[in-house]
């Protein structure tokens, strides 16, 4: 049975802060070009592949960065 | 759909939280509530959370789903200690900020870790004062230029985490957000002993720490995990000491208190 | 039962009985016995003591036993009240009944640690910052401390509002016969059992809402904080604020007549009268005893609240006699608000008299109303 992992991001919560983009093992997050409706710009999927470390989630100061898992 | 393993311990209808975009504190409440979540609480009902007056004391009033008393600046400990003596079922929680807990409320902070009072006290250190606009902590390191200390600070910092630990609490120990595992372990820890437990949470505060260094914040976690952190102007601060600096198993004095009335009691 | 017991002791007799269960303290002079006196009783009635490492410590802990459930309480005197009016602050804004007892003492700062004074009148009404308003009461005997801390209690309970017991140094150390009752009535806080209705608020202005209970999973924030009826913060809206501190002063305002309590005395004969509390009370019984052998009718009113105060019995003395004396061991300060009541109506004449604990003598106070008169 293998796992798959779904970043998912509230982009409403998100200040643009980029510790998720940074502290991901994947690269998989990138700050969008466009803001939010506060002004802020927030961080978007970009890559794939995650690996369910979940240190988006536990770094995220907002709670808008967490991992969903869809088991197979 | 899911959402972040933390909502359903917060009042998500009042996020995103007040806090400045890459603030330490949001980190703090994730392993604390990671810490609560992997104990087996489904709720914060348990919980009665106690806070002062800083960024840090926004954390359980209003973001927790729980009982919260907010008070006054450096009060919250006696607050606290007041609230588990009269209730020692409750189990009582005080997070504040470092100029809350270890400057305006240092006595507090002292004579609780000396009775070895059963509380757990989260400080939430970004070694400044930053609602009130980035003056000087007790915390700020040697060097580092604040709004009043704008030449650069002339003062050793306080090492609280060794205060405590000679005061003679159970429990003292510093982490920073960039040890968030360790953090979380050591929280879980700490709730499972008695007497004076004393956490220590090194955290970034964007607009007046990180700022002034004119890095991002990802880079500022980063060199805390690193174990510095750079400061610029003479001494510069040395390395972030982490770890444990008591662990003890002695009666607290919640105990103490109730065996003295019951024995009086007759 | 009765028992020749000091002022002091009284005050902890009246708060055991009214149910506190909670003390935390600080030592200083005058006040300590009260301490002492709790320290030796509460645990054996299974209340909870402890001496607290300032009296800044104290007002804050016996908030969050307050809060936890239990009547608390704690004495001082100048120094250390001057220290606990941010907590007290602190009990008005958020509705947290408890009882402080102020043993006054020659000010200011030191001053004279063992002599009685009556200089914290203003403080005790006024020395929080901000819009508050409390509950202030005034013993002029043994007795009444224990009267009047049994009062204090109810009232705080009934009103979530702190209570100030305004004791001085003479009234503190003096001993008189005082009958403890078995029984008193005593008034418990409302609790909220559920938050169906908001905690902090009241559509009767008059009332104070029910209290809840931490640990219920209610999930109720307290905060110091301008906050709306659910307690939670709100640090940018002039509604919310005025709301909540015209509520909280309107709560101690609309229940003076209630709470009002005093004692008169030939009101509507005399020709002289005199207004006073707590020590200075006695000394002016001994002067109308004084100005009667000598052909003079006075008249007294001796108030045993200081806040809020209803005018009524000093307007009606002020109506009839000639002028009011008010002899305070301060240097003016219940002068203020005879001559703001009284008017036009008499004159009125301050007697100050402060220092080395020397009580203001019925001799002195007979003089002063002679010379006043004639």
């Amino acid at each position: 049975m293998s796992r798959e992992f779904k970043p998912c991001v509230n982009i409403d919560r998100c200040k643009g802060c980029g510790i998720c983009v940074d502290v991901c093992p994947v690269k998989i997050f990138k700050i969008s070009i466009s803001p939010n409706s506060r002004g802020y710009y927030y961080t978007t999927i970009v890559g794939s592949g995650c690996v369910g470390c979940r240190l988006c989630e536990y770094m995220c100061p907002d709670f808008a960065v967490y991992v969903v898992e869809d088991s197979l | 759909m899911r959402d972040h393993f933390a909502a359903k311990y917060l009042r998500v209808e009042l996020l995103p939280t007040s806090f400045c975009p890459g603030c330490g504190n949001g980190i703090v409440m994730n392993a604390f509530l990671k810490a609560v979540e992997e104990l087996g609480y489904e709720d914060l009902k348990e919980f009665v959370f106690v806070s002062g007056i800083g960024c840090s004391s926004w954390i359980p009033n209003p973001y927790f789903k729980a009982d919260s008393i907010h008070t006054l600046h450096g009060r919250a400990i006696p607050v606290a200690l007041g609230l588990k003596l009269s209730r020692p079922e409750l189990n009582v929680v005080v997070i504040a900020g470092d100029g809350d807990i270890a400057s305006i409320g240092l006595e507090h902070l002292i004579h609780a870790a000396r009775r070895n009072a059963d509380l757990l006290v989260l400080m939430v250190n970004n070694m400044i004062y930053g609602m009130t606009g980035g003056q000087q902590a007790p915390t700020t390191p040697l060097g580092f230029e604040t709004s009043t200390t704008p030449y650069g600070n002339i003062e050793k910092p306080l090492d609280a985490c060794a205060l405590v630990a000679t005061a003679g609490a159970n429990y003292s120990a510093r982490w920073t957000v960039a040890h968030f595992h360790r953090l979380k372990e050591s929280i879980k820890k700490a709730m499972g002993k008695r007497g004076f437990r004393f956490i220590e949470a090194v955290s970034p505060c964007t607009s007046h720490v990180v700022r002034r260094l004119k890095i991002p914040v990802s880079t500022y976690i980063k060199q805390l995990r690193e174990g510095s952190v750079l400061v610029g102007a003479e001494e510069g601060m040395g390395k972030i000491v982490i770890g444990e600096y008591a662990d003890r198993d002695e009666e607290g004095f919640i105990e103490r208190m109730y065996k003295y009335i019951n024995r009086l009691r007759g | 039962m009765r028992m020749l017991i000091s002022g002091n002791i009284a005050c902890a007799e009246g708060a055991l009985k009214a149910g506190c269960r909670f003390y935390a303290g600080y030592p200083i002079t005058p006040s300590s016995e009260i301490m002492e006196y709790m320290a030796l009783k509460l645990p054996k009635l299974g209340g909870i003591f402890f001496q607290a490492e300032d009296e800044i410590a104290a007002i804050n802990a016996i908030i969050g036993a307050s809060w936890g459930g239990l009547k608390s309480m704690t004495a001082t005197s100048g120094p250390g009240f001057s220290l606990m009016q941010e907590g007290l602050g602190y009990a008005v804004m958020t509705e947290t009944p408890l009882v402080v007892i102020d043993v006054m003492r020659v000010g200011p700062a030191t001053g004279q640690a063992t002599k009685s004074a009556q200089g914290d009148l203003m403080q005790a009404r006024w020395g929080r910052h901000g819009d508050q308003q409390l509950v202030v009461l005034a013993p002029s005997s043994p007795q009444e401390c224990l009267d009047l801390t049994v009062k204090a209690f109810n009232i705080s309970e009934e009103l979530r509002v702190p209570v100030v017991v305004l004791s001085d140094e003479i009234i503190g150390h003096m001993r008189e016969t005082v009958e403890i009752p078995e029984y008193v009535e005593i008034v418990n806080r409302r609790i909220a059992e559920d938050l169906s209705m908001p905690p902090f608020h009241s559509d009767n202005p008059r009332e104070a809402p029910p209290m809840p209970i931490l640990g219920r999973g209610l999930n109720i924030m307290v905060t110091g904080s301008t906050h709306d009826g659910w307690g939670l913060r709100d640090t940018r809206g002039f509604e919310t604020h005025f709301k909540l501190v015209r509520r909280l002063v309107d709560k101690i305002k609309l229940n003076a007549e209630k709470v009002f309590e005093y004692e008169k005395y030939n009101t509507e004969n005399g020709t002289v009268g005199f207004v006073s509390f707590g020590s200075v009370a006695r000394s002016v019984k001994g002067a109308i005893k004084i100005l009667r052998g000598k052909g003079i009718e006075a008249a007294y009113v001796n108030l045993k609240t200081l806040w809020p105060i209803v005018d009524d019995p000093i307007i009606e003395m002020a109506e009839r006699v000639k002028a009011i004396i008010v002899p305070e061991m301060n240097m003016g300060q219940l002068v203020w608000d005879v001559e703001r009541v009284v008017g036009d109506r008499c004159i009125v004449v301050p007697l100050n008299k402060v220092g080395g604990g020397e009580p203001i003598y019925p001799s002195e106070i007979a003089s002063k109303a002679l010379e006043v008169i004639k």
